[in-house]
Order: C-alpha cells, then sequence, then structure tokens
C-alpha cells in the first residue's frame, strides 16, 4: 500500500514536470504510457523483445550450467577453491561493461556477444553464491548421510545441494538482475540489435515518450523476474532458519 | 560377558595441527550389550565413536565389527548425532525412511518400516511434521527411530540426550531401555554424565584426557529388569556413580 501510494506521488511529480515542459527529455508520464501502448504492438518491438529474451535466456542458462557446478567444486576441492576463489572475486565486483568492446572483437557485432555479456554478468555472483552455501551445508547431514551409506551422487543430490538451496536462489535472483543489466549493456554497445537498438533509433530520433515507455519496460521485466526467484525463496526460507 | 561384536585394536588420531586424541586404545564392545565411552570433554569419547562408525579415518590400529576389518560406514552400524543431523526440509515421515530411502528401498516399502518405528519411539500422529516444529526431544526421537529402521545390528548414539532439558532426558532414558530389552541390539554410547552412563550400561569405558587412552572399565551389576525410580534407588547404581566419580574426578 505504502509503495503504491511512493509510485503514485513520483508519477504524479513526473506528470507536472512533464506538463510544465521543463526539460525537453522529460516527457509527461500519461504520454510515456500512451507511448508503451502503441510502441509494445509494433512489429519492431516483438522483435526486438524476442532477441532480447533469448540472449537473456540462452546466458542465463549457460551462466546457471557453469555457475552452480563452478561453485560446489570450489567448496567441495579447496585447493581449486582457493585457486580460482580469488578470480571470482575480483570478477564478481568488477565492471564487465568494460570488456564489452573487446568481447566485439573476439566474437563479432552481434547476438552472441550479448549472449556471452548477459553470461559475464551473471556467472560470477551464481558462483560464488553456490559456494558459499555448499560451504554453510550442515556438516552434521553430510556425516549422517554418509552414515546411512550414501553414494556421492546421493550425498549431492538429496542433502548438499537442498542444504545450499537459499543461497543458491539468492545467487540465482542477483544473476538474473545483473543478467538483464548484461542484455541492455549488451545490445546498447552492439547498437544494432534488439533493445538496444531500439534504445538507439529513439534517443537519436528524440522519441523521448517512447524511450521512456522501453526504459519502464525493462525495468518491469528485471523487477518481475527477481520477484518471481524471491517467491521461491520465501518458499525455502524455513531451510535457513533451521540450520 | 558375551561375544565382542565390535573390536578396537591399537586405536590412535592424532588430528592436524598435532593434537594427540587417542592413543593405543583397545576395547571390545560384547554383542545385545549396551556399553558407554564416558570421560570429561576433550577426551576422544566421540572421535573414537566416529573412528568404530567409520566416519574419520583412525591413524593406527583396526576396527573390526563381526571379525571383519572395517575402513567406513557399514550397513550393520547406525548413528544417532547429537545435534539430531535431521533434513529441515523433509517431514519426520521421510527422516525416519531416509537410510532406507538412500539404500533404494521402495517409496511404499520404507514408508511401511518407518511408520512402525515413528510409532514405537512414540511420535504417531507426527508423520506429516517438520523438524522445525519438533521439541528437541522429538527430534532425538526421530533420529533414534531413523536409526532402528535400518535394522542395523549395533546403534552407536553420540551424546544424544545432552541437548534436551533433565525431564525429556530422564523419560527418553526409559523409553531406551524399554526399546532395547527386546531386542538384540549392541550399543555405543557416548556421554559425560556419570549418572546415565551408570543408569543404561552393562559395561562402561573411561577414558583419561588428551590423548584419550582406556582408564578403567566397569561393569554395573544393576539388575535392569526392574522399574527406572528401584533402578536409581539401587545400591549397586548408587555405588557405581560413586566409584566413577572417585576415578574421574582425577582428571578434571
Amino acid at each position: 500500500m505504502r509503495a503504491l501510494l511512493s509510485l503514485a506521488l513520483w508519477f504524479a511529480v513526473w506528470e507536472v514536470a512533464g506538463r510544465l515542459q521543463l526539460s525537453s527529455i522529460v516527457p509527461p508520464f500519461s504520454a510515456v504510457i500512451e507511448a508503451a501502448f502503441t510502441v509494445v504492438p509494433t512489429e519492431k518491438f516483438r522483435g526486438a523483445a524476442v532477441i532480447s529474451l533469448r540472449s537473456f535466456g540462452i546466458g542465463m542458462a549457460l551462466a546457471i550450467a557453469v555457475g552452480i557446478p563452478l561453485g560446489i567444486l570450489m567448496a567441495r576441492a579447496r585447493s581449486i577453491g582457493r585457486i580460482l576463489g580469488m578470480w571470482v572475486n575480483i570478477f564478481v565486483s568488477a565492471p564487465i561493461s568494460a570488456l564489452v568492446p573487446l568481447l566485439m572483437a573476439v566474437v563479432g557485432i552481434g547476438e552472441t556477444t550479448v549472449v556471452v555479456t548477459v553470461f559475464l554478468f551473471a556467472v560470477f555472483v551464481i558462483t560464488l553464491d553456490t559456494q558459499v552455501g555448499i560451504d554453510h551445508a550442515d556438516r552434521s547431514l553430510v556425516e549422517m548421510a554418509r552414515s546411512f551409506g550414501a553414494r556421492p551422487a546421493q550425498l549431492y543430490g538429496k542433502v548438499l545441494i537442498l542444504s545450499a538451496l537459499p543461497e543458491i536462489l539468492a545467487g540465482l535472483r542477483l544473476g538474473a538482475i545483473r543478467g538483464v543489466k548484461g542484455v541492455v549493456i549488451g545490445q546498447l554497445l552492439v547498437a544494432i540489435i534488439g533493445v538496444g537498438e531500439l534504445f538507439e533509433l529513439y534517443s537519436n530520433h528524440f522519441l523521448m515518450e517512447e524511450f521512456w515507455a522501453l526504459v519502464i519496460i525493462v525495468f518491469l521485466f528485471a523487477f518481475a523476474v527477481s520477484e518471481a526467484i524471491a517467491l521461491l525463496e520465501r518458499r525455502v526460507e524455513y531451510y535457513a532458519s533451521n540450520r | 560377558m558375551s561375544e565382542a561384536i565390535v573390536e578396537v585394536k591399537g586405536i590412535g588420531k592424532t588430528y592436524e595441527g598435532g593434537v594427540e586424541a587417542l592413543r593405543e586404545v583397545d576395547l571390545a564392545f560384547p554383542a545385545g550389550k549396551l556399553s558407554t565411552l564416558l570421560g570429561p570433554s576433550g577426551c576422544g569419547k566421540t572421535t573414537l565413536l566416529k573412528i568404530i562408525a567409520g566416519l574419520i579415518p583412525h591413524d593406527a590400529g583396526e576396527v573390526r565389527v563381526k571379525g571383519r576389518k572395517v575402513h567406513g560406514p557399514g550397513p550393520e552400524r547406525a548413528f544417532v548425532f547429537q545435534d539430531f543431523a535431521l533434513l529441515p526440509w523433509a517431514s519426520v515421515l521421510r527422516n525416519v525412511a531416509f537410510g532406507l530411502e538412500l539404500r533404494g528401498v521402495a517409496r511404499e516399502e520404507r514408508e511401511r518400516v518407518a511408520r512402525r518405528y515413528i510409532d514405537e519411539v512414540g511420535l504417531k500422529g507426527f508423520e506429516e511434521r517438520h523438524p522445525s516444529e519438533l521439541s528437541g526431544g522429538m527430534k532425538q526421537r526421530v533420529g533414534l527411530a531413523r536409526a532402528l529402521t535400518v535394522d542395523a545390528d549395533i546403534i552407536l548414539m553420540d551424546e544424544p540426550f545432552s541437548s534436551v532439558d533433565e525431564q525429556t532426558r530422564r523419560k527418553f532414558q526409559e523409553d531406551l531401555l524399554e526399546l532395547l530389552r527386546h531386542r538384540q541390539k549392541t550399543v555405543i554410547f557416548v556421554t559425560h554424565s556419570i549418572e546415565e552412563a551408570a543408569y543404561l550400561s552393562d559395561q562402561i569405558v573411561l577414558l583419561t584426557p588428551r590423548p584419550g587412552t582406556v582408564s578403567r572399565i566397569v561393569r554395573p551389576a544393576v539388575d535392569r529388569s526392574r522399574s527406572p525410580d528401584e533402578i536409581r534407588r539401587d545400591r549397586n547404581y548408587l555405588d557405581t556413580v560413586d566409584d566413577i566419580w572417585g576415578t574421574l574426578r582425577q582428571y578434571v
């Protein structure tokens, strides 16, 4: 309720600022919403959305497929954890955007660059959180499983991964948020595909209503992805309180 | 006494960093009896129990179960943990059946067996609850039921009652004796409570502090067919407590 009120207030301020024509880059909020309804049904937007979602999906899938096993490996094999830990920690806080121009030179200017950007944005935080989760997994649960004759696959599938699920989900949520940034930044820098192309198009032609409409749509998408994972996290919350 | 089912010969253990936990420990645990490992904190009693369980590797000596040398956990031994070690995301039923689940027993069969032991430890009606909804005493009953469900001959218990309150503890001790009375289970029990050891045990192993070695073996002549209250007022029981304290006080 408070959140809605706060939103309403800001939209009202935005609307007034837009109508007063304080700045040419701030159109009234109502005009932005109107633009959203005209932008969304267009072929151009649909194409951009499909290509962006595809890059996001592939990049995230790769980040999960690499990040979770790597995190587990780093937690279980101390020596690997020590060797890779430093690098993961550096990259998790490094401005990956700076690498995108380099990527363009290596993998070309196109969708692949965006996929790799999403991957790089998301993979390190997923790795790190998985490692922490497995590291903090209850040691006596591991002993318990071993004492009842668990094979390694059972130890991972029935105990370790479930035990680390709260941290893994937190990593996925943060990774997904970063992944959305990765799509936008990657596409902006590549500038000829997807949502990035639309952003370029709108700002070059000074279509501010459409520009802001697109910003809001991307924000909403990132928020929705994050909330969906947060919902899952709340379902497994009792794990954490139980350790 | 009856034949030894678990034998420990010349066991030594030094932890990383040079702490010597156990030195030259020789012990025999008679089949169908309850033996207690008793000693002050840091005497290596839990280490010894976990070596017998195959959870911790030893540096010297050997562990024999039913005459065969063992190097890891085995189906003839089941462990009851001090901190219960229950899966927080699983129901009581699944926790109790977990040992059988790991062995690949079909769901229907393992749940049928699990329900029987849940009933026996007095948790009927709690099958679908999760560990977070149970008290400490109830959690340990789940741990005990889980160990009974796999039908191991040897049950290893690591201070199972140390994190439950005194009333629960007494009731649990009485129930444990009752549960064991009609079964041919060998129990190896770690505790730091002299009363608990004297009340429960056929054989009490007193360990010295760091490095742990066998100080004495006491076999209380307490008639366990009598009621719990009679046992606690039994002359032999009280003498055993005093006797053990006489030995242990020099280590504290």
